[in-house]
């Protein structure tokens, strides 16, 4: 497919495979190899881009990012973080000034996340720069490096404005037929294909990419997808990057979404906040922040700057993945999910689209339009517990919503991740609380709500235990949590 | 002076700007063919069929190729020839390469391979230890033993005594560049091979074996890797000699990168152990006798795993003397990954062997750890009127060399079983000396001194009252706090790898390029030997010049490993820059008729008589004077000898030092943990560079920490790994650095004579991050009366499991 973008400042029109990721181009195609493959699954950062839109600039990991995204953007890689005589960026100057690179490989994807940063003013430092790993440095210089450069100002060239004009393809029609249903998820609870990493099996389907259909609203969507049923539809591609880089697998017919602008909107209707299903995991959180600020919270952990920049609500929803961190927040909140095949619209409770694990209540053709978070008080306490603190997968998340009057539960909606094959309300738990049950009581009931499996995250028993943890922790009076206790 | 200055890294402008290439990176001629390694679905078996026509039919493959089609060699083991590079009839763990494709591009390749279709007839696999165990399925004939005294007496005569367990994960490497190889083939069947290594001369070996050939065809370059570890110093075999068997038989330049999930499958990591002690001591804490078994898990091939476990042994002891003291160690065959090299080298292990031990006594009287610790110290230097440096003795000479010799990987650590090393007569230490449990004399000891000011400037003793003031005010999260010393010896044990070579230029226009037989890691080992050729000419280090290391440059390397870089590596480089300087200096005496000592060149100028010349111009003369500027330098050792079967002897030139305090929380519903902050006093002798010195502790002590918190290894039952991507294994992020985080170098400088008195200080500090894991017990030990016993490494579920023991 046709793409028109800009790179460094110079305008780029391209033919290219849709799902070729702009780190292969780069490297392989135009010789700039200052960004990094350091993990090919949006995990280290090494590959970390700018790129601008109408929505601002912002970071992106280019090893999962297809080339049929980045119609109407401006990217910047490393080799333009310089200026154009040469000229060190801040951060490079105080990265050399306070010794923070080492073996230099990680560098270019911190280089460019601190240029991000520095360009959108901020200086919350740990977590612009959770999604680039270093293992020389131990961070300290890095962190160092970034306040150093805080207050010098934006140079010019970093100043990109996105292309004008730029169209979408028609979707010219091509691919294989086998393409995989955007409902279905992987076997691996990592959402990894667990025979790639052995590379011996039969798996893949090498063969040419089909051609990438960019619909610019919602109703082109609908009406090409009740058309073209099995085709894959890529909203920020953290998913689906994998199934191409890890999975090898040739997507066939593909869509991308970036470009619906009308499923990107936040809306307040009369009942509740009504989020379309583009909107970015980076403007979930800005919109959570004032309004259920412990789902915010939970969110600044849900992957990295880089990730959140490009995962949208829809897909983290529509993927049906029992680990996806947005769920059991959004069940505890007693979302509807409004999914629409065609010019037929339906509206159900988030839960109920969790049918079984890799199934969902979503039709051929249908796709998850939006989410509305019904008005309401605050009473949402998220617990998300992994090995890691930041840009880590859950090994278990759990989601409350108790209302209490005086000592009394009067309301109790509790979801878990990481528990069962789909996101799963703790429906005995939440009956032991409303009939006046004690702490231990509903820890005892976790266990007729739930057999959690073992796996590389967390084995069984203590993803009960621990669930069990977080229901002495909600049913508490001053949760305070391991990351608000100070030195 | 240019040493002892904070200088930038060398490559840190390239480094910021992109512009540093690795591998990767290098322009390559346009027919360049990329390869992939078919795997092994299962962890053991036979391969009763391989079809791999698919492969060789799939878009874009060149050729295929399996074990039947390498010419020579089917080997890539660093020491014991057991390991093909592909696998020969049988696979011993899942991940190990079956065949090798080259295609013309990365991605045709790894999509090619998964098209093989592969039958194995599977056998029964060991995975764990106790699998092992059970089969006895070992390296060498039986454990290895070290002992001092009569351990077995002294813990039944001792007061008290108590035995336990810890379990102690591996580690993965996660270098942030994937190994990776580009073998380019030039005239006359030679070779010419870049590798992300660690050990050049040891790729050099590896492919010209491979390809038939004397190591004077193959020529080796390694410009900079993009973190090493240990992780590159024999896993990047198998990349460089697929790359140059795939060159010869198809004529084409042939690069070979892993993808991150095949790195992680294919290539060794550290080894995890369990170590069983059982200790007597009394009142104070003291320890009267100590038996540790430390059992390794190997996996399928020895690689490095002897050498490896032997460090583990010699870091049994710590800091603290056991005058009584028996170490057994097993090293145990399964069908897992080889474990390999990683920074530390069964170190870290051993020391944490005996950090439990001091933490479980400690609880058991209920006394601070730290004053157990400083019980059992070792005796300060100073503290002996004969502090400092034993004199001298004469090196051993050479001994006689076996015919084996020729044949085995003479330039690998994992030598040590195949060659019979000339170990000269050991000597026993004087009387009366303070020793090791290998019988080495502790003559360089510090820690008092330096743990004393540590726990001043951390404030130790208000902060360890504050934190039981914080536990027993809060239920819920509870904090802890520890100091660990670290004491590590320095020296390859295999000890004629302690050596080194450098060859230096100075051009006519003043301008010096040198190589030396060390690699770059991002340890800034270029740029401290820079430091160094600079100090010795007087001049400024823009004016020196390092490029690519070579084979063809400086031969017969050891591997950059055992933080001996800069200490091996700069004095050769010394000694070639004064070669060369002495020479320039005796010509200019000769002009004005005066002492070459007393020839100054320092500035940037060289002062012979009245006379004051620019250090270009000085040079000029010299050049026009017909005086050779160019010098091969050399090194090696003095003072060390070992005998490692019998545990006795003097293995390394000096031992480093270091501490640190670690305080941290832990959330007793969930077992979630973090580092609050951390204080450390390390001592890097008269560093060379005190900023690249502060990033290694500080890199060091994250990288540390990071092994025994978050980072978890885990295979299922068939022998998968699990944890093959940061997806799933977890190294720490910019937010797990501790929030406070204070970094000072002792103030002191090495007795022993190295390169301008400075110390190694690669690997010390990672086992400064042993303080996190005792940090964590202390906080697990606040919930209850019994000992948590915690295990490593210690994940938020682990540190649970240790606060239900703690409660009983």
């Amino acid at each position: 497919m046709h793409v028109r973008f800009r790179l460094n400042g110079d305008p780029v029109a391209a033919d290219v495979a849709p799902t070729a990721t702009l780190l292969d181009w780069l490297r392989e195609t135009r010789g700039l190899t200052g960004t990094k493959e350091g993990c090919n699954e949006g995990d280290c950062g090494a590959c970390t881009v700018i790129a601008t839109d109408a929505d601002g600039a912002r970071t992106l990991n280019a090893c999962i990012l297809f080339m049929g995204q980045l119609d109407g953007m401006a990217i910047r890689t490393v080799e333009g973080i310089a200026g154009p005589d040469g000229a060190l960026h801040p951060v490079q100057q105080a990265m050399i000034d306070h010794h923070g690179s080492q073996c230099g490989f990680c560098t270019p994807g911190f280089v460019v996340a601190m240029a991000a940063a520095h360009l959108n003013g901020r200086t919350d430092h740990d977590d612009q720069l959770a999604g680039n790993l270093c293992r020389c440095t131990g961070y300290a210089p890095i962190r160092r490096a970034a306040e150093a450069a805080e207050a010098a100002p934006v140079p010019d060239w970093m100043r990109d404005a996105p292309v004008k004009g730029a169209e979408g393809s028609d979707g010219s029609e091509g691919g294989a037929k086998e393409a995989p249903s955007h409902g279905t998820v992987s076997a691996d609870w990592g959402h990894r294909d667990s025979l790639a990493a052995t590379g011996a099996s039969a798996q893949g389907d090498p063969g040419r990419a089909g051609a990438g259909f960019r619909p610019r609203n919602a109703d082109a969507l609908a009406g090409w997808y009740a058309q073209n049923p099995d085709a894959v539809l890529i909203a920020g591609a953290t998913d689906v990057g994998l199934w191409v880089t890890k999975g090898l697998r040739d997507l066939g017919q593909v869509a991308f979404l970036n470009g619906v602008t009308d499923l990107q909107r936040i809306e307040q209707g009369p009942d509740g906040l009504r989020i379309g299903a583009g909107v970015t995991m980076t403007r979930m959180l800005e919109a959570m922040t004032d309004r259920h600020p412990s789902y915010a919270e939970l969110i600044r952990r849900y992957g990295s700057v880089q990730v959140r920049n490009a995962a949208t609500l829809g897909g983290n929803i529509a993927n049906g993945s029992p680990i996806g961190d947005n769920p059991p927040a959004l069940i505890a909140l007693s979302a509807m999910l409004h999914l629409r095949r065609g010019d037929a619209r339906r509206s159900i409770p988030l839960e109920d689209f969790f049918v079984d694990y890799g199934r969902q209540d979503r039709g051929p053709g249908e796709f998850v339009e939006a989410v509305t978070i019904p008005d309401g008080p605050d009473i949402l306490r998220c617990y998300k517990l992994s090995k890691r603190f930041d840009q880590d997968i859950s090994a278990v998340c759990g989601c409350f919503a108790i209302a209490r009057d005086g000592g009394r539960v009067t309301a109790a909606r509790i979801a878990f991740g990481g528990m069962a094959g789909i996101p799963k309300r703790a429906r005995a738990v939440e009956d032991v609380l409303l009939a006046g049950g004690t702490v231990a009581e509903a820890q005892e009931a976790l266990a007729r709500d739930f057999t959690p499996l073992s796996d590389m995250r967390a084995s069984a028993a203590y993803r009960i235990e621990a669930a069990r943890g977080m229901i002495a922790r909600a049913c508490a009076d001053s949760p305070l949590h391991v990351l608000e206790v100070q030195p | 002076m240019s040493v002892a200055r904070p200088l930038p890294h060398e490559s840190a402008a390239l480094h910021v700007t992109g512009a540093a290439r690795y591998i990767d990176d290098l322009p390559v001629p346009a027919n360049t063919l990329h390869l992939a390694f078919g795997l092994s679905p299962a962890a053991h078996g036979a391969i009763a069929a391989l079809d791999l026509e698919a492969v060789r039919t799939a878009p874009g493959v060149v050729h295929v190729m399996t074990a039947a089609d390498l010419p020579f060699a089917n080997d890539v083991a660093p020491a014991a020839h057991d390991e093909p590079l592909l696998a020969d009839g049988i696979v011993h763990h899942m991940g190990q390469p079956i065949f090798a494709v080259a295609a013309v591009s990365h991605l045709a390749a790894r999509k090619a391979v998964r098209q093989a279709r592969l039958e194995i007839v599977e056998r029964p696999a060991l995975l764990t230890i106790d699998d092992a165990l059970a089969a006895d399925a070992r390296y060498e004939d039986g454990p290895r033993i070290y002992a001092k005294g009569d351990a077995a007496a002294a813990i039944a005569d001792a007061p008290r005594r108590l035995t336990g367990r810890i379990e102690i994960g591996g580690q993965e490497h996660f270098y942030l560049e994937g190994q990776v190889a580009l073998a380019l083939p030039q005239e006359g069947g030679e070779m010419v091979v870049h590798s992300s290594s660690q050990h050049p001369t040891e790729i050099q070996h590896k492919v010209a074996e491979a390809l038939g050939l004397p190591m004077h065809a193959v020529r080796v370059e390694v410009r900079r890797m993009g973190g090493g570890f240990g992780g590159k110093e024999s896993q990047g075999n198998a990349l460089a000699v697929a790359c140059a068997v795939m060159a010869r038989a198809t004529g084409r330049p042939c690069k070979m990168r892993y993808d991150r999930d095949d790195d992680m499958t294919i290539t060794g990591k550290r080894h995890d152990f369990r170590i069983d002690y059982d200790v007597g001591f009394d009142g104070d804490g003291r320890v009267r006798g100590v038996e540790f078994r430390q059992y390794a898990r190997c996996g399928w091939s020895q690689d490095l795993s002897l050498p490896v476990a032997d460090r583990a042994m010699l870091h049994a002891d710590n800091a603290y003397r056991l005058d009584h003291c028996r170490i057994e160690s097993h090293r145990l065959r399964t069908h897992t990954q080889s474990a390999t090299a990683f920074r530390g080298f069964g170190g870290p292990q051993g020391m944490v062997g005996i950090e439990r031990v001091m933490d479980e006594i400690a609880h058991a009287l209920g006394r601070d750890p730290l004053e157990v610790r400083r019980v059992n110290f070792y005796a300060d230097a100073d503290g002996d009127p004969e502090g400092g440096l034993s004199a001298p003795r004469p090196s051993a000479p050479p001994g006689g060399i076996s015919g084996k010799m020729k044949e085995a990987d003479i330039a690998s650590r994992g030598a040590l079983h195949e060659v019979a090393e000339p170990v000269g007569p050991v000597h026993a230490p004087p009387p009366g000396v303070q020793t090791t449990p290998y019988h080495m004399p502790v003559t360089d000891f510090i820690l008092h001194r330096l743990t004393a000011r540590l726990a001043e400037t951390a404030d130790y003793d208000a902060r360890r009252q504050k934190v039981a003031d914080w536990n027993a005010a809060n239920a819920v999260l509870k904090r802890g706090i520890a100091l660990t010393p670290v004491k590590f010896g320095i020296s390859f044990t295999l000890t004629h790898l302690n050596q080194a070579g450098a060859l230096v230029h100075v051009y006519q226009d003043g301008s010096v390029h040198l190589n030396h037989g060390g690699t770059e890691m991002g340890q800034g080992l270029h740029s401290k030997v820079r430091q160094v050729a600079a100090d010795r000419f007087g001049i400024d280090v823009s004016q020196v010049r390092i490029s690519a290391t070579d084979t063809g440059k400086v031969p017969n390397t050891s591997a950059t490993a055992a933080s001996s870089g800069a200490d091996l590596n700069g004095m050769a480089v010394k000694a070639a820059c004064d070669t060369i300087r002495d020479r320039i200096a005796a010509y200019l005496a000769g002009l004005h008729q005066t002492d070459a000592a007393a020839i100054r060149f320092e500035g940037g100028q060289v002062r012979a008589g009245g006379e004051v010349y620019d250090f270009p111009r000085a040079v000029a003369l010299a050049y026009m004077g017909r005086v050779s500027l160019s010098s091969t330098g050399y090194y090696r050792t003095p003072d060390i000898e070992w005998d490692r079967i019998a545990g006795r002897g003097r293995p390394f030139y000096y031992f480093a030092y270091g501490a640190a305090v670690t305080e941290v929380v832990i959330d007793t519903l969930t077992g979630e943990n973090r580092i609050l902050r951390c204080d450390i006093l390390h001592d890097a002798g008269a560093s060379l560079n005190p900023a690249l010195d502060i990033g290694q502790i500080e890199g060091g002590y994250v990288q540390g920490a990071g092994w025994l918190t978050t980072e978890e290894l885990v295979w299922d039952d068939k022998g998968r790994l699990t944890t093959h991507a940061p997806s799933t294994y977890k190294i720490p992020a910019m937010s797990d650095r501790p929030r406070v985080f204070n970094v000072a170098l002792w103030d002191g400088e090495n007795r022993a004579e190295t390169i301008y008195r400075s110390k190694a200080v690669g690997e010390p500090p990672l086992m400064l991050g042993i303080s996190a894991l005792m940090a964590l017990s202390d906080a697990c030990a606040a919930c209850g009366p019994n000992y948590p016993a915690l295990d490593a490494p210690a994940t938020a579920e682990r540190v649970l499991a240790a606060v239900r023991r703690a409660r009983g």
